[in-house]
């Protein structure tokens, strides 16, 4: 690898979003709407402008960039700073970052124009972006977790924005602890390679790191390293078992959740591991447990998926099942290839969300899909570039979903045939949940309640009338990432995604190259590629018979299959599974013996009781001072006649 | 020669006839007094333990007890006169403003 070089342009791109989040959240109480649109756009495209023009200087070949900004902690021969790094793993990110968190910011004008507390979400937007920025151009591990801290901060901000929402604030505190429970893991990762390397600087633990042997036979430090790694990658980016907090993110604003599982949080984890990439090489057993882990909740939250009725849900579901897809080719040592599905997910799911914003907006804020349908009449745009994003997601050629997709199986079948037949299923699954959306939100006549009828006072209270089309500047944004949808997946073409990534992951490229060229033959290549093309096209069909040729049918099947479509519908009890065996515990434990116990018994019983017995002590002393002379008298006596035995009995003694 | 022990007998008995006068007595010139007698009471027994180890600290103490005492008195008495003008009374019992 060539030494990097310097770049003093690096550490602007993350500050600007701080600066318009600043300005924003400090001045915009009083500001006027555009005032505090112009302040998030500008900022938020300025760090665009700023990262295209450091892309436009960067190519595969050139070394990487870095810049150091300042010292932080210096502790003998262990020393951290604020050093910023651009490889071309953190430049893909930094432009998925930077791009469509823009387009969203674009989006968020129109969406939330009128929320009261506007200039707070355009605030906590650019917050968002900053720490998303530091968390992918940190060079070390410790400048990564301010900003992996960071997005938990804002995502907790942003959930739980309408905080008068019961809901909202539950869900955002959800979130924040649930993603606590993976950060814990993450540092102790970070203990375990401060105490082993003496570094947190990505360069110095991978060159070190790529000095140990492979850990083939049983579980050594790397492995140990790698797992708790996954425990905070599991909590970021929504996998099993600590995904729970994903769905009830939905509570949050559209843009939010668009944020969220598009272009920053969840793809953070995704980042990580292969950021990390020279560690889990070394550590066979803790890439199975990512394979593992990925290709089980890429199965199942699709499953869950299919019984959502709530439109963000589903989409809440199907991007847990996407992440799993990642994990799954970062699993199988493909990282190349879950960073390219992460791309094309940023955009297609992005479009997804921002396009579900503009359903509900234009239906006046009904997510229910059951009160929907027939808006293909309605909101034709919104429609449009809502089919290009479920075309992508379920892996119809051309689209980006498929190139990444197909490459990410293609690569689990190098690893073993269970990882891929999973794979294949979930997309089958993808694909039908998918347009079951589609077709309950745009097909068929609409279900909702239209303000004629009911003369202004409709369900949801909103005086709304017929569902009509968003304004533009929702509707450009949508068009971007559709266009970007579409042609996204041209960039891995002839495996050129790989090779630009190959300088990062050097010795992952190697591994996926053996396990291809063994099992590579282009004619089952192609094979496969007809199989998952296949399976998306089933799927499609399936959901164009039960919910547009026969939309009386899924109700009868979902009678039919009486209890396992009820723990479908509601995600399998896990929620509650959680609340019987860690939530109610933990709040039992802490009321009774932490509250009444440690808190009520102890320490308030030790000041209670010391003041009570200092008053009843004063109480019984008070009656000794009589005003009586002759009893003044009888005490001094008292007093001296003790002082007397006293002494005497010494004297004896 | 009388043995020191009478001295020391005597000195303890009009020491508590003090004290017992001084506890039991509700006229506040009797407990006057009955501190007075306490006063020679030890007074006594000094001057016999001068006289018994044949030294002069015990009579110079006595020496500067009476002129405490005479001090004492001439305040005490002041002070009694004060409280019988304002109260009209010399019974303790009834001398009790600073009761709680």
């Amino acid at each position: 690898m060539t030494p990097p070089t310097l770049n003093p342009l690096l550490w602007i791109v993350p500050i600007l979003p701080l600066a318009g989040a600043a300005i924003n959240g400090f001045f915009g109480r009083k500001a006027s709407k555009q005032a505090i649109s112009a302040v998030a756009l500008v900022f938020c495209g300025a760090a665009f402008a700023v990262a295209l023009w450091i892309a436009f200087g960067f190519s595969s070949a050139s070394s990487p960039y870095y810049f150091h900004l300042a010292h932080w902690i210096r502790s003998g021969a262990f020393s951290v700073d604020f050093d910023f790094y651009l490889d071309q793993l953190s430049l893909v990110m930094l432009l998925v970052v930077t791009g469509v968190g823009f387009l969203i910011h674009i989006y968020s004008v129109g969406y939330m124009w009128d929320d009261d507390g506007y200039y707070r979400f355009m605030a906590y937007m650019n917050l968002f972006m900053f720490f998303m920025l530091t968390l992918v151009l940190a060079k070390n591990y410790l400048v990564m977790f301010i900003g992996w801290e960071g997005v938990g901060l804002a995502s907790y901000l942003l959930i739980g924005y309408w905080f008068t929402k019961d809901s909202a604030a539950a869900a955002g505190k959800k979130a924040f602890i649930v993603n606590r429970i993976g950060d814990f893991g993450f540092l102790i990762a970070l203990f375990l390679i401060i105490k082993h390397f003496h570094s947190l600087d990505f360069t110095k633990v991978f060159a070190q790191v790529s000095t140990l042997p492979t850990e083939t036979a049983g579980a050594g430090l790397l492995t140990a390293i790698g797992l708790l790694l996954m425990v905070g990658a599991a909590g970021k980016s929504a996998q099993i078992p600590l995904y729970v907090w994903l769905p009830d993110a939905m509570e949050g604003p559209t843009p939010v959740s668009a944020l969220i599982h598009a272009a920053t949080m969840v793809t953070a984890g995704v980042y990580m591991v292969a950021r990390s990439s020279a560690i889990f090489e070394r550590a066979p057993m803790a890439l199975m447990v990512v394979a593992i882990i990925g290709t089980l909740t890429a199965l199942f939250a699709a499953t869950i998926g299919i019984a959502q009725t709530d439109i963000k849900k589903v989409l809440a579901y199907s991007t847990i099942s996407q992440l799993g897809y990642m994990f799954m080719a970062c699993g199988v040592g493909a990282f190349s290839a879950g960073i390219f599905h992460l791309m094309t997910h940023a955009f297609f799911k992005g479009l997804l969300f921002l396009a579900a914003g503009s359903v509900i907006h234009g239906v006046g804020g009904e997510q229910d899909m059951r009160k929907m349908g027939g808006l293909r009449v309605y909101m034709p745009w919104t429609f449009l570039t809502m089919g290009i994003a479920t075309l992508a997601i379920a892996g119809i050629p051309p689209f980006a979903g498929f190139w990444s997709k197909d490459e990410i199986l293609w690569k689990a079948f190098g690893a073993s045939w269970v990882y891929w037949l999973i794979g294949v299923m979930t997309a089958f699954i993808t694909s039908f949940y998918m347009f079951r959306l589609m077709y309950m939100t745009f097909g068929g006549e609409y279900r909702g309640v239209v303000a004629q009828e009911t003369h202004g006072h409709t369900a949801h209270g909103h005086g709304h009338g017929e569902p009509h089309e968003s304004p533009w500047v929702m509707l450009g944004p949508l068009v971007i990432l559709a266009v970007l949808s579409v042609v996204g997946g041209f960039v891995g073409y002839g495996n050129r995604f790989e090779h630009f990534l190959a300088p990062v992951f050097n010795g992952a490229s190697e591994v996926a190259q053996e396990t291809s060229r063994e099992a590579g033959n282009s004619t089952l290549e192609h094979l496969l590629m007809g199989v998952s093309i296949s399976v998306a096209g089933l799927g499609w069909l399936l959901a164009h018979l039960l919910y547009s040729r026969r939309p009386q049918l899924p109700a009868r099947i979902a009678a039919s299959l009486g209890s396992l479509y009820r723990a479908v519908a509601n995600k399998y009890y896990i929620d509650e599974l959680y609340a019987v065996l860690f939530v109610k515990p933990l709040i039992d434990g802490s009321t009774t013996i932490l509250w009444h116990g440690v808190d009520q018994g102890a320490i308030d019983a030790t000041v209670n009781n010391s003041a009570e017995a200092a008053r009843h002590v004063s109480d019984n002393v008070r009656h000794m001072q009589s005003g009586n002379l002759r009893s003044y008298a009888g005490w001094v006596a008292a007093g001296a006649a003790l002082v007397i035995a006293y002494m005497v009995w010494m004297g004896v003694r | 020669m009388v043995p020191l022990s009478y001295y020391l007998l005597l000195s303890g008995i009009l020491f508590a006839c003090g004290v017992l006068g001084f506890l039991i007595k509700r006229n506040i010139i009797t407990i006057f007094m009955s501190i007075e007698l306490m006063l020679n009471g030890v007074n006594l027994s000094f001057v016999a333990f001068a006289a018994h180890w044949h030294a002069l600290a015990g009579q110079v103490f006595v020496f500067f007890v009476m002129v405490v005492a005479a001090a004492e008195a001439a305040v005490g008495l002041a002070i009694i006169i004060a409280v019988y003008r304002t109260r009209e009374t010399l019974n303790v019992d009834r001398v009790n403003l600073l009761k709680l």
